[in-house]
């Protein structure tokens, strides 16, 4: 069998220390991550994992399993490139003389399908989605009129054949609510500890 | 009543009558209150919690991150028993000790940073062997987290990869509710251990207490897998279909409570059965279906006829490397059932033709009912010629040997004559852990404890402590090897004050045995720094408090096991025995199982 990407789907809860634990199911077995989303879902106390990796399939789903295991993992899928809807976003930001100076750039942005999310006077950032590839060429195309700055996010992805994931996770939630994070509360409170 | 006012609250009243309503409902949610809660601190908490849990014994070392607890814990002293070991990983093997004899969670406390640090190699111990831990270690004040304070480590992520399940509790109204998580993971579904690390101001605060209410539900866990009845009656169709079907056990059988469920499984179906070493006991040694050990250096039979078998049957085990040897030249012949709590053990390591998911308390009953009552005497027979072939190339040997020098594996057969198969075995790792496996005879359940997965050299010390105190009624005997021995002796200590009835056999034979024999088979006899030196540990024992006694020649042996056994307190025996001697049957690795060797010569 050969290597090939997967995108791994994950539905945690949200708590402190979770995304080490996810993480270091893979390091364990030195395997790069290529790509790691987490946010929270439409349902604020579950997290959505979207991490995307080389591996062959027989390791992939011994690892989903072994994700799955974790306490407060939810549920745990894996999927192929084709079973996929995937994006992910790109923010460039240029010289807004060159823009204006430059037809083509203008022209070179439409064509990409980016569009500006801040205009000034020094600089403008455009946004565009899609995949690697897509986002990877527009930053080709944009270098040699003065590229200034590049980021990328990582991978989303939407399962093709999922069924009532919305449904069933406010199902979930509604029948038994997550419970709110605890975060350290005491950071900045040096002498309130010893007065408790 | 107090829903009625809040609803009459909520309606359309004059805004006077609505301010009474209000007084009204206050003061009688003020008057709950008084009734249930009282204010206590953290620490107390910690020891309530252990309380309801019904937490007997503790056994842990206190430190300056977790003074609070150890401060609480001093008004507890009639309700709690906390053994002071003398190094945190003494606590936590105790700790699996423990838990390994009564079935039940053990409990350990101990400090931030090198306390914390020092449970690391019990948690991974405890992890790998599914051992139900709770570790509860103290951590800084919340507010210097980070600060690379006195004592401070990141305890959580050290101990992630190696725990079930892990908090960090930073205020103290979190301790009843987490600790109730806690122990609720720790025992449920596969067991495992479980940290809380509580910050020093979290033990302190206090806060209003309502009681604990034990846990038995997290929305995200689910314990034990949904039992697949479609699967249950498959693998009871190839099961009634084969011809020579063997089953293979380990500890699932015995975390699961399940082994009278198990021996009315196999003597209905009548199939051979062979335990690993943490499946050890689970059944009495001598059942007639009980064919043997597995793994490198089990029993012959159960490892060659592994590749003969045409269905194999594995109950609450996970084809672990040390059983399975090369893992494609294991069992390809056969179609495998295997029978899990863990989904995630599923087709791990071995494929499995019908994966039977459930705790095996649950599955193994409705197997029985679904197959037929047989027997098969020519392939049980197989087994019995075998073992023949094996009693005569190398145990008969080992237990009746005729040289000068004791053999380990003569050592157990008197020990075995003296305890009749009563006596709780705690072994260390080596080359006396496998004799002693092979070796002893068991009447009873939980009897066989050894670090199994992790191989721990210096966990039968304290794990035989914790173990006395898991069933004080039956005799503990530590068996272990110089170079392990020398690992956690410190223990010694802790039998000294505390004084549980530990009997330590020592089976000296002066060299880190185990290495040496792959040094000698396998590296051309290259013995590299496999040559351990040891104190008179007679002396030393006396030093702690403790009679011993060493001893070289056979005519002693009986007398000096026995002199041991019926000491009413504590005792070490030194039992010189032959410096290079070999374990064997033996899967040298890198081969199948098939390939199993019964001599040096044969490798």
């Amino acid at each position: 069998m050969n290597k090939q990407e997967f995108t791994i789907t994950v539905y945690t809860e949200n708590q402190v220390g979770l995304l080490n634990r996810i993480a270091i199911i893979f390091s364990r077995r030195k395997i790069n991550i290529e790509s790691l989303n987490t946010s929270p879902t439409e349902v604020d106390s579950v997290h959505r994992f979207t991490i995307v990796i080389n591996e062959i399939e027989e390791v992939v789903k011994k690892l989903c399993r072994q994700i799955e295991k974790q306490v407060e993992v939810l549920k745990a899928y894996y999927n192929t490139e084709e079973e996929i809807v995937w994006q992910e976003l790109a923010l460039y930001k240029v010289s807004t003389d060159a823009i204006a100076e430059k037809v083509k750039v203008e022209r070179l942005l439409r064509e990409y399908g980016a569009r500006a999310v801040a205009i000034r006077k020094d600089y403008t950032v455009f946004e565009t989605t899609g995949h690697r590839e897509e986002t990877d060429n527009l930053i080709k195309a944009l270098e040699p009129y003065g590229l200034i700055e590049f980021v990328r996010s990582a991978r989303v992805a939407i399962i093709k054949a999922s069924n009532s994931f919305h449904d069933r996770l406010k199902e979930f939630e509604k029948k038994e609510p997550g419970e709110e994070v605890i975060e350290n509360e005491y950071l900045d409170k040096n002498e309130e500890v010893f007065t408790m | 009543m107090q829903s009625l006012l809040s609803r009459l609250t909520k309606a359309v009243l004059p805004t006077k009558l609505k301010i009474i309503v209000m007084d009204t409902l206050e003061l009688i949610k003020e008057q709950t209150k008084k009734q249930v809660t009282t204010t206590i601190s953290g620490g107390e908490a910690v020891l309530e919690a252990c309380l309801a849990e019904g937490v007997e014994t503790i056994f842990g070392y206190p430190g300056g991150a977790i003074m609070p607890i150890y401060d609480a814990l001093y008004d507890y002293k009639e309700k709690l028993k906390h053994i002071l070991v003398r190094h945190e990983q003494g606590a936590i093997h105790a700790a699996q000790g423990f838990a390994r004899v009564s079935g039940r969670t053990g409990v350990v406390f101990a400090t931030s940073g090198p306390g914390a640090t020092n449970l690391v190699t019990g948690l991974a111990d405890a992890m790998i062997d599914s051992t139900p831990v709770v570790c509860i270690t103290g951590q800084v004040f919340a507010h210097l987290l980070g600060t690379d304070a006195f004592q401070e480590t990141d305890v959580i992520n050290i101990t992630t990869p190696v725990t079930k399940w892990n908090y960090q509790v930073t205020d103290a109204t979190e301790i009843p509710t987490v600790l109730a998580k806690a122990f609720y993971i720790a025992g449920s579904g596969r067991p495992g251990p479980v940290l809380i690390d509580i910050t020093k101001n979290a033990q302190i605060q206090k806060f209003e207490y309502e009681g604990y209410t034990k846990c038995d539900h997290i929305r995200s866990y689910r314990p034990k897998p949904i039992v697949r009845k479609e699967y249950v009656e498959q693998a009871a169709k190839l099961i009634n279909e084969a011809e020579r079907p063997f089953v293979i056990f380990g500890q699932g059988v015995i975390l699961g409570k399940a082994e009278k469920e198990f021996k009315q499984f196999i003597e209905k179906a009548g199939i051979p059965a062979a335990w690993t070493i943490m499946g050890m006991s689970a059944i009495p040694t001598g059942h007639p279906l009980g064919v043997g050990m597995l793994g490198m250096h089990g029993n012959y039979g159960p490892n060659v006829l592994t590749n003969e078998c045409d269905v194999l049957i594995a109950i609450g085990m996970r084809f672990d490397d040390r059983v399975t040897g090369r893992l494609d030249k294991y069992a390809r012949q056969a179609k495998v059932i295997h029978l899990d709590i863990d989904p995630a053990e599923i087709d791990k390591n071995v494929k499995a033709d019908i994966p039977v998911w459930g705790d095996c308390k649950e599955t193994l009953p409705m197997l029985t009912n679904l197959v037929e009552q047989k027997v098969y005497p020519q392939w049980l027979q197989k087994f019995k010629d075998y073992q023949q072939k094996e009693e005569e190339k190398v145990i008969y040997d080992e237990l009746n040997p005729t040289g000068e020098v004791l053999t380990m594996g003569e050592v157990i057969r008197v020990l075995n004559e003296l305890t009749e198969g009563n006596a709780v075995i705690v072994t260390d790792v080596g080359q006396h852990q496998m004799v002693a496996c092979r070796y002893a005879k068991y009447n009873q359940t939980k009897s066989n404890i050894t670090s199994g997965g992790l191989g721990t050299m210096g966990f039968a010390l304290p794990a035989a402590i914790g173990a006395a105190y898991g069933d004080p009624s039956r005799t503990t005997v530590a068996v272990i090897g110089d170079g392990g021995f020398q690992m956690t002796l410190q223990e010694l200590g802790t039998i000294m004050q505390f004084k549980p009835n530990v009997k330590i056999i020592i089976l000296n034979n002066q060299f880190l045995g185990m290495v040496r024999q792959w040094q000698q088979l396998f590296n051309e006899k290259r013995y590299s720094f496999v040559d351990i030196q040891s104190p008179d540990f007679v002396q030393v024992a006396k030093g702690f408090g403790i009679p011993g006694k060493s001893i070289c020649k056979r005519e002693d042996l009986k007398t000096s096991l026995k002199e041991m056994l019926e000491s009413k307190e504590s005792f070490l025996l030194e039992v010189m025995v032959g410096k290079e001697n070999n374990v064997f049957p033996m899967v040298p690795q890198g081969r199948g199982v098939a390939e199993i060797v019964l001599s040096k010569e044969e490798i």
